[in-house]
C-alpha cells in the first residue's frame, strides 16, 4: 500500500512571513497540505535578504535562512497594495482555500479586503489563522517586532548568563520557535473540530502569550512567593556535577555533564577512575556536591581536559551519566543521530543549488512526512496557480502583469 | 463521563491517557486545556515530576509543586503501577477506552512490558501512542540520557549562548522537554487528524535533541551556505564582520535593541534618532538626524558594516537608554513603532499592560487551598472560546475512584485490593 501524507487535499493560502507562520505553514506542507505562500518583491520577507546566502552573495532567492521555512510550498508574488493583486488574493481564499494563515501586524489584511470578517461571509467554513508578536488587539499590538528582541520581552535574556554579569541574550529568534509549535497544534485542532461540525473559526496568536507559557513556573513562583529568578549559569537544585566543560583540542571543545542521582555519582566516579578526592564523602551526595561546587567543577575539568567532548559524553553516557558534546555548527550537521533520524534533508533549489533542510522532530510510523520542493523563488508558480488554480486566461494574467500587480 | 461534565473545547471527543513526567507533561496539558480528557497515570508514590520546585509557600509536597501545576492543568489524575500484573491488566481496559497514548519512558521500556504500540494496537487499532524522548526510538544515542542542559548542548544551543570567555551556557529556566512536549501535542494531533481520515492509529516518535534543533535559527544552514560556526559573545551577536549587541543596559534595567541595517533599521532608526534629537542626545547620529527609512535602508548594510561604526552608534544609543526607565522606553516604542523591548523579569511580566489589557492571566480554583491561583491563560484566542483550564492539576490519585469505580465498575472491595498491592 502507498504511503499516504496525513494533510493531503488540505489547502493553505499562506500570507506569514519571518518565522513564526511560514515554518507552521511548512510542517503542514510537509505532512501533505498544499500551500500557496503570497508574497510581494515589494516587500520581502527579512528572511530573504538575510544571511546565510549561498557563496556569500545577496540575492532575494539566494537565502537559506528563506528556504528552510517556505520548502514544500508553491509561490505566488503578489502586490496586494493594489486591488487588482487583492482581488486574486481573494479568489485564492474563497474559491481554493481551507485555511488562511497571516503574520501581519493588526489593519494590513483588513486594508486589503482579506481579513476573516469578510471572508466568512463568503466562506464561513474558512480557518484564519494568525499570529503577531504582541497579538492582534490590545494597546502594543502595532508595535512591529522580530523574535531576537521578542526573546528579552518575553522574559528569557533576563534569565540567561552569569548573575555577576549583565545577561547574555538567548541565540536566535527564540520566542519565534517556541510560538510556532502552538501554531501547528491549534489549527489541526481546528480542523477536527471543522471535520465534525463543519465550521470555521478565526484563531489568534501572541507570540509573548506563547512564550511565557514556557515560563509559567517562575512567573507563577513570583505571584505566589514573590520570588524573582534570575540567571545562575548552568547551576541546577537537582544536579551536580552540572555544567559544561571544558574538553582536550583546539578551540571550543565542551562537554555537557549532569549528574543527577548519587548512584550516577557513583558510576561518574567509577568512569574517572575513582581518583581520592572523588571519594570525600563530601561529594558523596547531591546535597555536598551542591555545597561545594565550585571545588567539585574544577576537578571534574581537570578530568575532562585529557579528552575530547566526544570521548567524555561516551564514556559517561556508556556508564548511564548524562553526557553531551556542545555542538557547533559543524557538529550539528555532522550529529550521527540527527543524520540516523534524517533530520538533515538535501533538496536542490534552482539559485541556490543543493542544501539542508529540516522536517519536523517527530517521526510517524504509517504516514511519513515528504520535503517535496525547495522553496519557491519569487514569483515562481505565479503562471501555474493562475492558470491551473484560478483558471485566468492568457490575456487575464498579461493584463496583471503589465499593471505591476504580479511584483 | 456524563456529557455536563466534559470538557468544553475542540478536543472535547477524545481520551488521552498521560504515562509522561516532565519529559512530556507539557503534551497533555496542551491537548487537555483544548477540551480533551487527559488522564495523567502516575506511578503509586506520584510522578517525579512533582518533586520539582518551585512550591506553593516554599512547602515542599508533591500536592504543592508549581511546576507540577503549571504544566498539568485540566488533567484528571490515577495512579496505576503498569508493570505488575493486574496494574498491566488495568492499564489496558484504559487503553480501550482511549484515543491516545502518551508516554516518555526509555525506549523499548513499554515493549518489555508488552505495553508497546504494537500490543495496544492488537487491543484497540484505533489507539495513536506518542512517544516523547531525548533522542527517538532509534539511532545510535537512542539510549542515552539526557537532562535539559545535555539538550540544549547536542541541540547547538549551547554552543551560541553565553560569555565568551565563560563555559558555555544554558536559560536558567531550562526548557528542552517543554518544547518537545509542544512539538509532541502537534504530531500527536496530526496523527489524529489521520486516524479521523482512514481509521488507523500509528505511532509518533519525538525526539527532544531534534525539537530543540528547531530552535537554533538556522545553525545548521550558516554551517552547510558558509561554512560558520556561530560562536557565543554574551549578549551581541555576530552578523557579518560585526558584533552586535541585543540588550542594552537602562536606568533600572536592561532593554532589547538591535541597529542592523536594512529593513529593521528602517522601521526602528528614523523615529529613535529624532527622539534623541529631542533630548539632546544624537552622539554619533549627528549626521543622521534627518533620514528617512529609505536612508536606513539603502545606505547602512548590517553584513558590511565595521566594528568601529557599530561600537561608536551602540555608544550613543548606551547613553541615551541610560537616562530612560525600561517603562519609559517601552512606551515610547509603542507610540512610535520603534522595534525596542524591555528584557522582563518575572516582575515585569506578572505586569505587563499587554497581558493585562488581553485579560491573558487566568484565575483557577484550588479547593484543597481554599484560594484561587493566578495561571498563564491560553497560548491562542479562538472565535470558538475553546480553550479553557477546566481544573487544576491533580493531586496524587485524586480520580482513582471516580475512574476506577465510576467508569470501570470496579467495586470497593477490588479498589481495596489494589490500593493494599500497592498497584494503585
Amino acid at each position: 500500500m502507498a504511503k499516504k501524507r496525513i494533510f493531503e487535499g488540505l489547502k493553505i493560502a499562506d500570507f506569514t512571513w519571518l518565522g513564526v507562520g511560514p515554518i507552521a505553514t511548512k510542517f503542514m506542507a510537509e505532512m501533505g497540505a498544499t500551500v500557496i505562500h503570497i508574497e510581494s518583491s515589494t516587500r520581502p520577507d527579512i528572511c530573504r535578504v538575510s544571511a546565510p546566502y549561498k557563496d556569500w552573495q545577496p540575492g532575494i532567492n539566494r537565502s537559506a535562512f528563506f528556504a528552510v521555512y517556505n520548502d514544500s510550498k508553491y509561490g505566488i508574488s503578489l502586490n496586494l497594495k493594489m486591488p487588482q493583486a487583492q482581488k486574486v488574493a481573494k479568489r485564492i481564499i474563497t474559491e481554493w482555500a481551507d485555511v488562511v494563515a497571516d503574520a501581519h501586524l493588526p489593519g494590513i489584511m483588513e486594508s486589503w479586503g482579506l481579513d476573516y470578517e469578510t471572508l466568512k461571509k463568503e466562506r464561513p467554513d474558512l480557518i484564519h489563522v494568525a499570529t503577531a508578536m504582541q497579538g492582534k488587539t490590545g494597546p502594543y499590538s502595532k508595535m512591529p517586532g522580530h523574535g531576537m528582541v521578542g526573546v528579552s520581552l518575553g522574559g528569557f535574556t533576563h534569565l540567561t548568563g552569569w548573575p555577576d554579569r549583565e545577561p547574555t541574550v538567548p541565540f536566535g529568534a527564540l520566542t519565534d520557535y517556541l510560538t510556532f509549535p502552538h501554531m501547528v497544534t491549534v489549527l489541526i485542532a481546528a480542523l477536527l473540530y471543522r471535520k465534525k461540525t463543519g465550521k470555521g473559526q478565526y484563531i489568534e496568536l501572541s507570540q509573548l502569550e506563547c512564550s511565557v507559557q514556557y515560563l509559567a513556573p517562575p512567573l507563577m513562583d513570583y505571584m505566589i512567593n514573590g520570588r524573582i529568578l534570575t540567571r545562575m549559569g548552568n547551576l541546577s537544585p537537582y544536579a551536580a556535577p552540572h555544567t559544561t566543560y571544558r574538553c582536550k583540542g583546539e578551540g571550543e571543545k565542551w562537554c555537557a555533564i549532569a549528574v543527577s542521582t548519587d548512584e550516577e555519582w557513583q558510576s561518574f566516579c567509577r568512569v574517572i577512575g575513582n581518583p581520592e578526592w572523588a571519594g570525600n564523602p563530601k561529594f558523596a551526595t547531591l546535597e555536598g556536591r551542591k555545597a561545594n561546587e565550585d571545588e567539585l567543577n574544577e576537578m571534574v575539568e581537570q578530568w575532562t581536559m585529557n579528552y575530547t567532548p566526544h570521548e567524555v559524553m561516551t564514556r559517561l553516557q556508556e556508564a548511564g551519566v548524562a553526557a553531551g558534546v556542545v555542538e557547533s555548527c559543524e557538529e550539528l550537521v555532522a550529529d550521527p543521530q540527527l543524520n540516523h533520524r534524517g533530520t538533515h534533508v538535501i533538496l536542490e533549489h534552482p539559485e541556490i543549488g543543493p542544501h539542508i533542510y529540516q522536517p519536523p522532530p517527530y517521526r510517524f510510523s504509517k504516514t511519513p512526512h515528504e520535503l517535496t520542493m525547495p522553496a519557491p523563488c519569487m514569483g515562481q508558480h505565479n503562471e501555474y496557480i493562475l492558470k491551473e488554480v484560478l483558471a485566468m486566461s492568457d490575456d487575464e494574467i498579461a493584463d496583471l502583469l503589465v499593471a505591476g500587480a504580479l511584483e | 463521563m456524563p456529557d455536563n461534565m466534559k470538557n468544553r473545547g475542540l478536543l472535547s471527543d477524545y481520551r488521552i491517557l498521560d504515562l509522561t513526567d516532565y519529559k512530556g507533561i507539557y503534551c497533555g496539558k496542551v491537548l487537555a486545556d483544548l477540551g480533551a480528557d487527559v488522564i495523567k497515570v502516575e506511578k503509586p508514590w506520584g510522578d517525579v515530576t512533582r518533586n520539582i520546585g518551585p512550591f506553593y509557600k516554599d512547602i515542599v509536597h508533591p500536592d504543592k509543586s508549581i511546576y507540577w501545576w503549571a504544566f498539568n492543568t485540566s488533567k484528571r489524575g490515577i495512579t496505576l503501577n503498569i508493570e505488575t500484573a493486574d496494574g498491566k491488566d488495568m492499564f489496558q481496559r484504559l487503553v480501550r477506552t482511549a484515543d491516545i497514548v502518551l508516554e516518555s519512558f526509555p525506549p523499548g521500556y513499554l515493549d518489555r512490558l508488552d505495553l508497546g504500540y504494537q500490543a495496544l494496537s492488537d487491543i484497540n487499532p484505533g489507539i495513536i501512542m506518542t512517544s516523547i524522548t531525548p533522542f527517538g526510538q532509534t539511532g545510535p544515542y537512542k539510549d542515552w540520557k539526557a537532562d535539559d542542559l545535555v539538550g540544549w548542548a547536542m541541540a547547538g544551543q549551547a554552543y551560541v549562548t553565553g560569555d565568551s570567555d565563560r563555559p558555555p551556557c544554558q536559560v536558567s529556566f531550562p526548557h528542552c522537554y517543554l518544547v518537545a512536549g509542544s512539538h509532541a501535542a502537534s504530531g500527536t494531533l496530526a496523527a489524529l487528524y489521520y486516524r479521523e481520515c482512514s481509521g488507523e492509529g500509528q505511532h509518533v516518535d519525538v525526539s527532544m535533541q531534534e525539537s530543540v534543533l528547531w530552535t537554533t535559527l538556522i545553525l545548521v544552514q550558516f554551517w552547510d551556505m558558509m561554512k560558520i560556526n556561530l560562536f557565543r559573545a554574551g549578549s551581541r551577536r555576530a552578523m557579518g564582520t560585526a558584533l552586535f549587541r541585543l540588550a542594552f543596559p537602562c536606568k533600572d534595567g536592561y532593554v532589547g535593541f538591535l541597529i542592523a541595517g536594512g529593513q529593521l533599521a528602517s522601521i526602528s532608526m528614523p523615529p529613535l534618532v529624532k527622539w534623541m534629537a529631542e533630548e539632546g542626545m544624537l552622539g554619533a547620529f549627528e549626521d543622521k538626524k534627518d533620514w528617512e527609512a529609505k536612508d536606513w535602508t539603502e545606505k547602512v548594510d548590517a553584513w558590511a558594516l565595521t566594528q568601529e561604526t557599530v561600537d561608536m552608534w551602540e555608544d550613543s544609543l548606551l547613553k541615551f537608554f541610560a537616562t530612560k526607565t525600561k517603562a519609559e522606553i517601552y512606551e515610547k516604542a509603542r507610540e512610535e513603532s520603534i522595534i525596542i523591548y524591555p528584557v522582563s523579569t518575572p516582575e515585569d511580566l506578572a505586569e505587563n499592560a499587554q497581558l493585562k489589557a488581553r485579560d491573558f492571566y487566568v484565575e483557577v480554583e484550588h479547593p484543597e487551598l481554599g484560594e484561587t491561583i493566578t495561571y498563564m491563560g491560553a497560548p491562542y484566542k479562538m472565535t470558538t472560546d475553546s480553550w479553557n483550564i477546566s481544573r487544576r492539576a491533580p493531586l496524587v490519585g485524586e480520580h482513582n475512584q471516580e475512574i476506577y469505580e465510576g467508569e470501570l465498575g470496579l467495586s470497593e472491595d477490588e479498589m481495596r485490593l489494589l490500593q493494599e498491592a500497592g498497584i494503585i
